[in-house]
């Protein structure tokens, strides 16, 4: 018998939380990320970790720093309604550089919306969802064993890092089962935090050396005090009302990601190396555009697909590289057009972009996707 | 199989258990090494409203998840018949609880109208193995899958101390097709 197993997508990212280290969970149940609540709840204590079922959202993230700034790598999970709760406490997150993840498996909103329905309307949630300048880091899956392996990438970011990562989900993906075989534990890589111990040399829980980004983390509540806060800190992590040492710390904590993102941003390209159309989408999408790209080739179209795994960061830098070959882009994603603003953005105007979205809670076809494309040829050939 | 794709649907009521039988038959692919994806919609309420369950089957890579033109459709509610059978794929088999009217228009040729729902409550003495009975019935008429796989696919996803009577109603739903309607319906896996 061989080893594939038939896994559903928010088992998988269960599976790969605990593959990756994760050891603490707290959540509140919400469809449709439910399903990771139930396994972490199964799951984890048979790995000698914990699960606890909070009593909101708010409650599951703070217990989630809470767990994280003590040693633990650990995880919540929610959908719009509860991610929308969550919000104060991932800047305090990024603030205070608690490494963690954030699951949210998207569904159609607003509000409470439609529980059951695919949606990708939480994008923009995800990058400016929390008050204030601050980094983030948001990788979205396509596929059940993507999720798993993506999910171990999330940890990593964090961990080195020191910040919040957002692993934006949707119902496709999330409640989706696939045949997978999960790689050999023994060749995975998974990073863990740089720690600091009290060892009377350097006192300051924040330091940073000079020319780095990330300060090591001393582990709270094992023998050393030490003052964590949302408030502007200096080094020792006291609040400070210095506009330079407040100014210095955020922009470092954009740094962090921004000066990195050659590291942290990943693409996915399918048949791209002569596309003069690209296809972009992201997570539950790419299963429709993979499909129409497929389509489109075997007529002798060369259509191809450019996917943001790690969605923000926008990994404008890879898709500015495919711009002068391309002659028209297609944005396809499951709401009113997102990631959309971030393509405009990226071309400038050098191209017509195209866009096609949901957000009736249905979901788009290849037949949407090659339909739109030859609406888009037309215009061009008119033109 | 006839196609590079095979489309399945499993339509009935909240409760009633479709999105099991539907996680069954893509854990048996698996068993069997075939490439599945399976995936489900549903409303809110946790009993009743419209459950529908889809599991494609194929040897090559699957990518888009969702079931357009099903080549089978499991209907166990009034409601659910009407509203899929308008979707089928040219020469797509039904199989429908002998309990509900067939639509005008279904093409009786390629229905199978058996009680799956009688057979569950009266021969295996529980109601909710009604999707284990349908399991049963679709393996036996469609022959996708050899006993074992099947077995060990709902094995995988019942509670323990429940192998028996799920044996009672795989056996149950099989006994409800002729041989003619399996050699009629069967399809080519290999």
């Amino acid at each position: 018998m061989s080893k594939t197993v038939l896994m559903q997508g928010n088992e998988a990212a269960v599976e790969g939380a605990i593959a990756a280290g994760m050891r603490f969970f707290a959540g509140y149940p919400i469809t449709p990320s439910t399903e990771i609540a139930e396994t972490c709840a199964l799951r984890l204590p048979q790995e000698g970790g914990k699960f606890i079922q909070m009593e909101d959202e708010i409650s599951s993230i703070a217990a989630v720093l809470g767990a994280s700034a003590a040693g633990m790598k650990a995880m919540t999970a929610t959908s719009g309604p509860g991610f929308s709760l969550m919000q104060e406490n991932l800047g305090y997150g990024a603030m205070a550089e608690i490494p963690c993840v954030i699951v949210d498996v998207q569904r159609s909103g607003p509000s409470t919306g439609l529980p059951t329905s695919p949606s990708q309307g939480d994008y923009m949630q995800a990058r400016w969802g929390t008050h204030g300048d601050h980094p983030v880091i948001a990788l979205s899956p396509a596929s059940v064993l993507e999720t798993y392996t993506l999910m171990i990438r999330a940890f990593n970011l964090a961990e080195k890092y020191r910040t919040p990562v957002i692993f934006l989900m949707d119902e496709i993906v999330g409640h989706m089962r696939e045949g997978v075989e999960l790689p050999d534990p023994g060749k995975l890589i998974i990073n863990q935090r740089k720690m600091s111990f009290h060892d009377g040399a350097n006192k300051q829980c924040y330091f940073v050396p000079e020319g780095e980004y990330v300060p090591a983390m001393k582990p709270f509540g094992q023998g050393e005090r030490y003052n964590i806060t949302g408030l502007a800190h200096d080094e020792s992590g006291f609040p400070v009302n210095s506009s330079e040492i407040a100014g210095r710390l955020v922009k470092r904590l954009l740094d962090k990601v921004e000066k990195n993102t050659d590291h942290i941003c990943r693409v996915e390209e399918i048949e791209m190396d002569d596309a003069e159309t690209a296809i972009v989408c992201f997570g539950g999408t790419t299963r429709a555009a993979r499909d129409a790209v497929n389509a489109a080739r075997a007529v002798g179209k060369k259509v191809g697909m450019f996917r943001p795994v790690t969605v923000w960061p926008f990994p404008e830098k890879q898709l500015r590289a495919r711009l002068p070959q391309l002659k028209r882009i297609l944005v396809v994603e499951h709401n009113h057009g997102q990631m959309l603003l971030e393509v405009q953005r990226c071309v400038g105007g050098a191209l017509p972009v195209g866009f096609l979205g949901r957000i009736d809670g249905t979901v788009i076809s290849p037949r949407d996707i090659l339909a739109r494309l030859g609406e888009m040829e037309g215009m061009h050939h008119a033109e | 199989m006839k196609n590079e794709r095979y489309e399945m649907r499993f339509a009935g009521s909240g409760g009633q258990g479709v999105i099991l039988a539907s996680v069954i038959l893509a854990e048996a692919a698996v068993i069997a090494g075939l490439r599945t994806v399976q995936s489900q919609a549903y409303g809110p309420e946790a009993r009743g409203g419209v459950s529908k369950a889809e599991t494609i089957l194929s040897r090559e890579e699957i990518w888009y998840s969702k079931v357009t033109r099903p080549d089978f459709l499991l209907a166990l509610t009034q409601a659910s018949l009407e509203a899929y059978t308008k979707t089928l794929a040219k020469g797509a088999v039904v199989m429908m609880d002998d309990s509900l009217d067939r639509p005008a228009g279904l093409d009786g040729t390629r229905v199978i109208a058996i009680p799956i729902l009688h057979t569950a409550k009266e021969v295996v003495g529980k109601s909710f193995t009604a999707n284990i009975v349908a399991v049963g019935a679709i393996n036996a008429a469609l022959g996708l899958f050899d006993d074992e796989s099947l077995v060990e696919a709902v094995r995988r996803h019942i509670p323990a101390g429940t192998e028996e009577i799920n044996r009672k109603a795989l056996d149950a739903g099989a006994a409800l097709i002729s041989e003619e309607q399996a050699a009629a319906f069967a399809q080519k896996l290999g």
